[in-house]
């Protein structure tokens, strides 16, 4: 039997209308791509598939998506105005449609961004109730849901290194929720994404980054 | 062991036996479940409420068009009518339910209870009943505890989304929540609590979700007007000791096995009903985005 709700999903969430699918799980999409690329976009090409793809526009889906990037939270009256606020940021953005990509949940979006130096890709799903999975970060799979403390762990493909972080992070006293690996191939750089129930300590998170072996780490609070 | 909201016998025969007042299992349940503070379960009830009343105060002096056309201050014009059906108290409720709910369809601030199609509901009921019974603010958040259990039931039994039961599992669930709120803050016994959710369980009953271009729009804003009057008129029958025959509980399942056998095309798809409308088909066209791509079969892979 699923778990059941708490009574804050009954009374709540606060959220901006109308749809907790359309609004509130875009939003959380935007914030978690701008976390992954570590900064807010300055460029962002927004692709809305299948479902998302017809309806993005009646739902006010575009002006979450950019309220996202812009990193407002879901209850800010402001989403409204996002458009206008966009455009005073400097935030340039293209919007595409695709319908028919039939593998693809069917609200799902895919966010290319620019912004400090860097380019990421991120695909992710919203699924009902404000509740997202991010299912795809530069190339790699993932499998997170932002709602937990989601650490991304790029590292060479070594043997052990997975038992290592696992134990850097139980020192830390955090608890491992999910955890999935993926690399591009044997031998290589290979991704981690680790959900932790609670937040990691800034010292365990520098040790990390400075493993020889670790060549980039992200960190991902709970998004709200 | 905190109550786990599984069915209303429970949940009455807990309270009878340790002479709990009703909303304190509800506390013990986000506490002992989902490791709450009760000082923070009392905050976010105040704060939910909060919301409601700011959004009852924006549907009815904002603007409140919305992207498709559909919505164009209904709240306030029902407010401005010369012509009161009821009473101007009716007039009130009618008015809030309708206002709270634009606010939702035009992007503004809401709580979703259960859900934001059905978040007109509780804020039309709630903040009336404030101001018909001079309630105090702890009542009212004490009422949203009654409301959150009885979702917490019907999420186990039957369902709270368009999606899985109709409208019936969305606007039907926010009827019941308010209909026991509304009964429990005016002092009604257990039995009168539950025999209004019962009441309301089997005034909306069988109710589609069947949206207008896909929008929460049509008819959901009229429905939540509806669905909070049900609220009262239930609530006003139970309170007077009427029997619902029917036991709560077994309403819930009822409202679950009608759920499951309602079609795809009632159930939030905009494939039948309303949504299946000449107009509606002809509204669809302005709303829908039309310069959808089509990806060749071998670049849909990704």
């Amino acid at each position: 039997m699923a778990e059941k709700s708490s009574i804050f999903d009954m009374i709540g969430p606060v959220m901006i209308g109308p749809s907790s699918s359309h609004t509130a799980g875009v939003v959380r999409i935007a914030r978690a791509a701008n976390r992954i690329l570590g900064c807010l976009p300055e460029e962002a090409i927004i692709t809305f598939y299948n479902s998302f793809a017809r309806t993005y526009e009646g739902h006010g889906s575009d002006k979450a998506i950019l309220a996202g990037l812009l990193d407002f939270k879901t209850d800010d009256k402001r989403i409204k105005d996002a458009f206008e606020l966009a455009h005073e940021k400097g935030l340039k953005y293209t919007f595409r449609s695709i319908g028919n990509a039939s593998t693809m949940h069917p609200n799902t979006i895919k966010l290319n961004l620019k912004g400090c130096g860097r380019e990421v890709e991120v695909i992710g799903q919203s699924r009902g109730g404000g509740v997202i999975r991010i299912v795809e970060a530069d190339g790699f799979s993932a499998d997170f849901s932002a709602s937990l403390h989601t650490l991304i762990i790029d590292a060479d493909d070594v043997k052990g290194s997975i038992a290592f972080i696992a134990d850097v992070i139980a020192h830390d006293d955090c608890n491992i929720a999910t955890m999935n690996v993926s690399r591009k191939g044997k031998n290589e750089m290979a991704r981690q994404f680790i959900e932790m129930d609670s937040g990691i300590s800034p010292v365990a998170l520098e040790y990390l980054r400075h493993l020889k072996w670790v060549k980039n780490v992200t960190y991902i609070p709970n998004i709200d | 062991m905190s109550l786990l909201f599984n069915d209303f016998a429970s949940w009455q025969k807990h309270c009878e036996e340790t002479n709990q007042p009703l909303y304190q299992p509800v506390l013990e349940y986000e506490i002992e479940q989902k490791g709450r503070t009760e000082e923070l379960i009392w905050e976010t009830m105040a704060h939910a409420y909060a919301v409601m009343q700011d959004a009852v105060k924006t549907g009815l002096s904002e603007d409140m068009r919305s992207r498709s056309g559909m919505v164009n201050n209904g709240a306030k014009k029902v407010a401005a009518s010369p012509v009161t059906t009821l009473s101007p108290e009716f007039k009130m409720l009618i008015t809030r339910a309708l206002g709270a709910k634009e606010v939702n369809s035009c992007m503004g601030r809401v709580v979703a209870a259960p859900t934001a199609g059905a978040s007109g509901i509780l804020p039309g009921i709630l903040t009336t009943l404030q101001d018909l019974h001079k309630l105090d603010d702890r009542k009212i958040h004490e009422g949203l505890l009654i409301a959150a259990g009885i979702a917490l039931i019907i999420e186990t039994n039957a369902s709270l989304a368009g999606a899985v039961g109709g409208c019936q599992a969305e606007t039907g669930s926010a009827a019941a929540m308010g209909a026991g709120a509304i009964v429990y803050c005016l002092g009604g016994s257990i039995d009168q609590v539950f025999a209004a959710v019962a009441i309301t369980i089997q005034c909306m009953l069988g109710l589609v979700c069947d949206p207008v271009a896909g929008l929460v729009e049509v008819p959901c804003i009229v429905r939540n007007a509806s669905a909070a009057a049900i609220a009262y008129s239930s609530a006003q029958i139970a309170i007077a000791g009427v029997n619902p025959v029917i036991p709560v509980d077994q309403c819930v399942a009822a409202l679950g096995e009608v759920g499951q056998s309602m079609e795809t095309k009632y159930k939030e798809t905009a494939l039948g009903g309303l949504a299946n409308t000449a107009k509606a088909r002809e509204i669809e066209k302005l709303v829908l985005v039309q310069d959808v791509e089509i990806l060749p079969d071998e670049d849909n892979a990704d």
